[in-house]
């Protein structure tokens, strides 16, 4: 499945998130961003999305909402207001990897 | 080398015991099984503690009784396993070797991580039942508590027998109505989740139950910090319920060892897991089952029970040098006390959601899925006797098969889940008027 972001046309999963992190831009970002209300990426953000995208690279998964605030500088409940609702799956989906496993 | 004798570790002893039985006698085999201390908490009766239908006698026994004798025990907490040694560090200093390895040290509570939980009002107002210490506790309060606001908080997921919280609310508003006092009890269940339970169809029959009952609900609430003075249960994005009796169920986490060991886990220390081998996937020769693992299904003694079927045969597949057999479906099987001497029971896998019909045998059942019965009910009583006489010790359950069985089950025009899309559900509310009126 494919979907086109700011002219791109990327992998994606039924649910919108990206499955190739490699075919990610910030362009990309800043339109999925909008796509779920958050029409403004500000340092803070750029700070969240790019601990996001290099932990993903190191261990192959998404962090959890407590590894996201213990490690990324951003406190989880400043993340809550940077992404509201879900920060670690909004996160995800706007840093361009594919999304958190979710449990049962 | 089992590591932990809780249900997983104990059902793993007694059928690689049965499994090696010759080999054991020869002397070529050697099963060794490691853990903390030697007491096995029956874990589904917690939940009857807090309500004085079970005490601390219904729900311990010595772990060593369910440990055949032919595989040596030992009492020492984990420091740590280094996989590339294939050994693992014991605290006491001593460390063991290991041709192969299972892992099931279950999960912890962690109720540090919740800021002001373990503050003032810890056990005074603010309690868990998954302990049997904080079981205990609470029934204590439970006998004098003379009504108010009780809140049930689910931190986050995953927990540990994901629909405990579901049959307190159920049973509390049993209990407090036989007590007289039901009209003076605001009780309202507070949940991550955007619905009643982790599985769609199941949450929309438990959340016309939990209307039917008078029950709240509060979802996609994400808590971040407690106050146990003022009776404030905070979410990371400020949304407020306040309560005069908290029952928390804290986050939960996998051992601690685990996260000393390298590679070994995920950020919450449960063990990184292929979903259908039950291999790690750190290294070939380490196996995990139980409440350890990172898979996507119910961490559950059913589930425990399932696993072990499928990963007696891959160890024994290692050892001879075959293939292993990517066999677990995620298959889980749960009764749900719903109150008033009557039961739900759900069975599903990582692809099939829980449906209506019966179990185990089709038409006949004698249980009835998705649906409340007293049959039902029973049935999880009766479950005591087969944890203790059956499940421990490794045995196959009449009728119920490893892998899901659409026997009996109601498909009509229900989809199969997409792999992973497990999470969601209808958002349920008892304030719509709508809801209510379908459940009248």
């Amino acid at each position: 499945m494919t979907a086109v972001f700011a002219g791109h046309e990327v992998d994606v999963d039924h649910e919108g998130y990206m499955q190739k992190p490699e075919q990610w831009n910030k362009d990309i970002a800043l339109e999925i961003a909008q796509d779920v209300g958050i029409n403004e990426l500000t340092e803070r953000h750029w700070q969240v999305i790019e601990y996001m995208r290099e932990r993903y690279m190191e261990a192959g998964s998404a962090p959890s909402i407590r590894a996201l605030g213990k490690e990324s500088g951003v406190p989880i409940k400043e993340l809550y207001k940077l992404f509201p609702k879900g920060p670690a799956k909004l996160a995800a989906r706007i840093s361009g990897i594919p999304k958190p496993r979710g449990c049962v | 080398m089992i590591l932990g004798a809780g249900t997983a570790g104990t059902i793993m002893a007694n059928r690689l015991r049965s499994l090696y039985k010759p080999e054991i006698r020869a002397g070529d085999v050697a099963i060794t099984i490691v853990d903390q201390d030697n007491q096995h908490v029956y874990q589904p009766g917690l939940l009857f503690i807090p309500f004085g239908t079970y005490d601390r006698e219904d729900t311990v026994a010595p772990r060593k009784r369910y440990v055949p004798k032919e595989v040596e025990y030992l009492v020492d907490e984990i420091h740590h396993v280094e996989p590339d040694e294939d050994r693992v560090y014991l605290k006491s200093g001593r460390t063991l070797e290991y041709d192969v390895l299972v892992i099931a040290t279950g999960t912890r509570l962690a109720p540090e991580e919740t800021e002001g939980l373990l503050g003032e009002g810890w056990q005074e107002k603010m309690f868990e039942f998954y302990t049997l210490e904080g079981a205990t506790a609470l029934a204590h309060k439970l006998e004098s508590w003379e009504g108010g606001r009780l809140v049930v908080n689910i931190v986050d997921m995953p927990i540990k027998c994901p629909i405990a919280p579901l049959e307190f609310v159920f049973l509390a508003d049993d209990f407090f109505d036989r007590k007289g006092i039901r009209d003076r009890v605001d009780i309202t269940l507070v949940t991550p989740l955007d619905g009643a339970f982790t599985r769609p169809l199941a949450a929309k029959a438990l959340g016309d139950l939990l209307v039917q009952k008078n029950v709240n609900l509060v979802s996609d609430f994400s808590a971040g910090e407690v106050d146990g003075p003022t009776g404030k249960l905070v979410s990371w994005d400020d949304r407020t319920v306040e309560f005069d009796l908290l029952v928390s169920i804290p986050l939960h986490v996998g051992a601690d060892y685990v996260g000393r060991s390298p590679g070994l886990g995920d950020d919450m220390n449960f063990v990184l897991t292929d979903q259908e081998t039950l291999q790690s996937k750190r290294k070939p020769n380490i196996f995990v089952l139980g409440d350890a693992t990172d898979v996507p299904t119910s961490k559950a003694g059913s589930v425990a029970h399932f696993e072990a079927e499928v990963l007696e045969e891959n160890i024994r597949r290692f050892f001879d040098g075959e293939a292993l057999e990517a066999g677990f479906d995620g298959h889980a099987n749960c009764f749900i006390e719903t109150g008033r001497n009557k039961a739900v029971l759900l069975d599903f896998s990582y692809d099939v959601e829980p449906l209506p019909g019966k179990f185990p045998f089709a038409g006949v059942g004698p249980l009835d899925l998705l649906k409340e019965t007293r049959r039902n009910h029973w049935g999880k009583l009766a479950f005591k006797w087969v944890y203790w006489n059956m499940l421990m010790p490794g045995r196959d359950l009449p009728g119920v098969t490893t892998r899901l069985s659409m026997r009996g089950k109601k498909r009509g025009d229900l989809p199969m889940l997409e792999r992973h899309a497990v999470q969601g559900g209808a958002p349920q509310s008892t304030k719509s008027d709508d809801e209510a009126a379908n459940v009248a």
